[in-house]
């Protein structure tokens, strides 16, 4: 029996969850965003103060010296739930996955003149461990952070850096024409070299510190605010001149992937900032002392990659990042 | 020309590359420091290396296989929503199941999805790290995708509107969320006990089973869809949870007294919580798969039997009242359902009591106990509400300390009897409906007395006040709509005027 159901009356009694209609200011068609993600943490009543650290409840906003009304000010501007992000991500990859059937059909990687290989191995390479120390911090944030609208950015930004490590990985091993062998020397250089031991420190610094918005700022604004224009772009423009254009199109994805993700980060530190001045005040703390770190552990990498030329790229680096740091209200 | 390729790896060299290398023993900072909760639970771990990755998935393979996956799942809840796929269930009896689902089930995807975050920080080795950020990751999609799903539902049903808000508060609602809070607030390892081992291996299709058969026995095309869809995260995470019960027990004879332990708890644990799923299969589903205690046969006697013979190889036996437990197959859902028929009043769903044809299934499928002890009661409840006295209990219920379900439990052996039993703490007596659940406290009594148990809260006047009135305010429940019998409820009557206009149509 089949049922026209336009005769009969099939009205909705409401258009969303009530929770979502009170953040919307009324019962209005809410997006999947916003439905999936509002007010989907647990805030109060929990029934045991955890073994592994009494001092705070497993969902507990004192884990962070940040103070907000409402942790979900701090909505996806990419409007990322699982869907979407996997999706975003899926398709994202298929172009990688192009660039490196490309690459090794005409084995480009290997025409790459030999010292500029070994630069590569020496400046690229290592930094799949970075990014490892960055899917550690997300992960760290979606474990301790406040509200779901957060923590689940926060386990996106998770396997993004797995991802990323994952793809700098490949190139390792398609420099390596197949095998690991360039994968162990540029760890032997990530855990040895003069020119990484301040980046791996400043990596396993912000392992142990305990705020998780610090690990946030930390890592995602002031860490990648310089690694990745650094590398991205002025190691791997120079790298142009040198031959390796093969390489530009295997790094797509991190270049891709870094201006949406900042664009996460930004609304984040705004939302945060705007909020008080007390919250102003210890971002622009912890910016200005992350920023000390990384710009002085970032001069052997940028004179190892660009010899004279290193000093002035950094410092370009690092002004872009105050003028965005500014933009976003911190004060520095 | 250009030289050739060297030789290809394997798809475990190439995993092993891609994805063990990446860690490194750090040198700035301590280890213990960077790992600090891997080792204070005693559980030995003497190389980590020697875990071997069940899944070598991948990220971008990862986002493949899964992306894929929402693609279809959400074409089909986009249909289902289109084409009012609500009007092709069974009966309107039937969304209180998916109620008790929204409400007790879903934030406690969300809840997985951070305590995985914290096990995908936190364990030391590199490969159950990567497994747990995955699955971390998938419960996040679990509590998304049943949210989207019963999305559709809230628009035409009460009882959903407000599940984070009730899950935070209601008194049975306190049966999952203490479940999930205990192996959240617990070490690693048992977390990886609990839910991993004991609840996603051992008892998940008696979870699974019962709500996606029973979804697509009645006609919920869009809750089937998200099950089946669910399945294949399904699987990697029980692989999961039988990975790391080997991994611990291979590395060091010291670890299994430990294990034991955790598994004799968190089945009993499970066991109890299971119980509402009980409820739900043999009372909520208009159309029926099978009955609990068949479930309860094929998926804990046989299964989880042929699963500990396979583990005594390590030393670890069937878990402590497993026998007891499934003694309390035969009653388990006819009490529970007894329970939430008298307290209607204060639940965020409806009950009823079943019709004749239900009735007699039900003496069917529990020959040695039904009719005794359960139907005579059922049979008097109705003929009350036939003299228009339906019946609710107004005094609160005196709830188990571990489990926190109202004492209504019976002795093993003894349907006849209430089982108490009691423990003093620090001066203080605590209640508890088995041995099961005295003996869970017992162990860690400091951390069980602390838990937020609904109808001591009522009494102290933490809920919104002493009237019932007062406590669905504060539930954000409301009366006449939300809670009470289905017979009358908003949704009967507009499932009703659907089907009567249906009639009219088809003519
Ligand atoms: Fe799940
Ligand atoms: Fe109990």
């Amino acid at each position: 029996m089949s049922i026209d159901i336009k005769t009969m009356n099939v009205e909705p009694k409401r258009q969303t969850f009530a929770h979502v209609a009170r953040r919307l200011g009324s019962d209005a068609t809410a997006s999947r965003y916003e439905e999936g993600v509002y007010d989907l943490q647990a805030t109060t009543h929990f029934h045991y103060r955890p073994i592994w650290g009494p001092e705070y409840w497993t969902f507990d906003e004192g884990r962070t010296a940040i103070k907000m009304k409402d942790w979900y000010v701090f909505k996806d501007p990419r409007q990322f739930y699982y869907g979407t992000y996997t999706v975003t991500r899926a398709n994202m990859h298929q172009t990688t996955d192009r660039n490196f059937a490309f690459e090794e059909k005409r084995n480009m990687l290997a025409n790459i003149d030999e010292a500029w290989r070994e630069m590569i191995v020496n400046y690229l390479i290592p930094l799949r461990h970075y990014e490892w120390g960055a899917n550690m911090n997300a992960c760290a944030v979606s474990d301790a952070g406040y509200g779901a609208a957060l923590t689940s950015a926060m386990i996106f930004t998770t396997g993004d850096r797995l991802g990323i490590a994952q793809i700098l990985s490949r190139i390792g091993i398609a420099l390596s024409e197949g095998d690991g062998e360039l994968l162990d020397q540029a760890k032997q250089a990530w855990m040895e070299a003069d020119a990484w031991q301040g980046v791996r420190k400043a990596i396993e610094d912000s392992l142990v510190v305990e705020d998780w918005f610090e690990i946030l700022l930390a890592q995602f604004l002031v860490m990648d605010g310089m690694v990745y224009p650094l590398v991205y772009n002025h190691f791997d423009t120079e790298g142009q001149k040198q031959g390796a254009a093969a390489l530009s199109i295997l790094c797509e994805f991190m270049v891709d992937w870094s201006a949406e993700h900042n664009r996460w980060v930004d609304a984040v530190v705004k939302n945060a900032v705007k909020e008080s001045d007390e919250n102003r005040a210890l971002l622009s703390d912890w910016y200005g002392k992350w920023r000390n770190i990384m710009s002085e552990a970032l001069q052997p990498q940028a004179a190892m990659v660009l010899g004279d030329g290193g000093e002035a790229a950094l410092n370009e680096v690092c002004e872009q990042l105050d003028a965005r740091a500014s933009k976003l209200g911190l004060t520095l | 020309m250009t030289p050739p390729r060297k030789k290809k790896m394997n798809l475990k060299q190439r995993y092993a590359l891609m994805t063990r290398g990446l860690d490194w023993e750090t040198s700035y900072q301590k280890m213990d420091d960077v790992f600090p909760y891997d080792t204070f639970e005693g559980i030995k771990i003497t190389d980590w290396s020697k875990w071997e990755d069940p899944f070598r998935l991948t990220m971008d393979a990862y986002w493949k296989y899964q992306g894929e996956k929402e693609r279809k799942l959400y074409a089909v809840l986009d249909s289902f929503a289109q084409n009012n796929g609500q009007l092709g269930i069974s009966d309107a009896r039937y969304v209180n199941a998916i109620k008790l689902f929204l409400t007790g089930v879903t934030p406690l995807e969300y809840q997985a999805h951070r305590h995985f975050s914290h096990l995908g920080r936190h364990i030391r080795g590199v490969g159950p790290r990567v497994a747990a950020q995955m699955q971390s990751l998938d419960e996040l999609r679990h509590a998304q995708t049943q949210i989207h799903t019963i999305s559709h539902y809230n628009k035409y049903f009460d009882g959903f509107a407000e599940f984070p808000h009730m899950h935070d508060r209601v008194w049975y609602l306190s049966v999952p969320k203490s479940f999930f809070d205990d192996a959240c607030s617990a070490g690693p390892f048992e977390f990886f006990t609990a839910i991993s081992f004991a609840f996603e291996y051992v008892l998940t299709n008696l979870l699974f089973v019962p709500f996606m058969s029973g979804a697509a026995y009645n006609g919920d095309l869009a809750t089937v869809t998200f099950g089946f869809s669910a399945q294949s995260d399904e699987a990697r995470h029980m692989t999961l949870g039988i990975e790391v019960i080997k991994f611990m027990l291979e590395q060091h004879p010291d670890n299994l007294p430990i294990v034991q332990k955790w598994v004799d708890k968190w089945f009993w644990r499970g066991h109890k919580v299971l119980g509402l799923v009980a409820m739900m299969m043999d009372y909520m589903l208009p159309k029926r798969i099978m009955s609990w205690k068949e479930a309860w046969e094929i998926y804990f006697t046989e299964a989880g039997g042929a699963l500990f013979e396979d583990l005594s190889r390590y030393g670890l036996r069937v878990p402590k009242y497993a026998d007891i437990a499934t003694d309390e197959a035969e009653h388990i859902s006819h009490q529970n359902w007894a329970i939430f028929y008298q307290y209607t009043q204060a639940a965020g769903f409806h009950t009823w009591i079943p019709g004749d044809d239900e009735l007699d299934w039900l003496s069917e499928k529990y020959p040695n106990t039904f009719d005794k002890y359960y139907r005579p009661r059922f049979e008097m409840w109705r003929e009350m509400e036939a003299k228009g006295e339906r019946f609710y209990n107004n005094a609160l219920p005196q709830l188990c300390q571990t489990c926190q379900i109202p004492m209504g439990y019976t002795e093993p052996g003894d349907p006849t009897k209430i089982g108490f039993r009691s423990s003093v703490y620090k001066d203080e007596r605590y209640h508890f409906c088995s041995d099961g659940c005295k003996d869970i406290f017992d162990d860690e009594p400091e951390k069980f007395s602390q838990a937020w148990l609904p109808v001591h809260q009522i009494f102290q006047g933490n809920c919104g006040g002493a009237d019932l009135s007062d406590v669905l305010k504060w539930y954000h429940m409301d009366q006449g709509i939300d809670n009470m019998d289905y017979n009358g409820s908003p949704d009967q009557k507009q499932w009703d005027a659907w089907q009567a206009a249906r009639k009219k149509v088809a003519g």
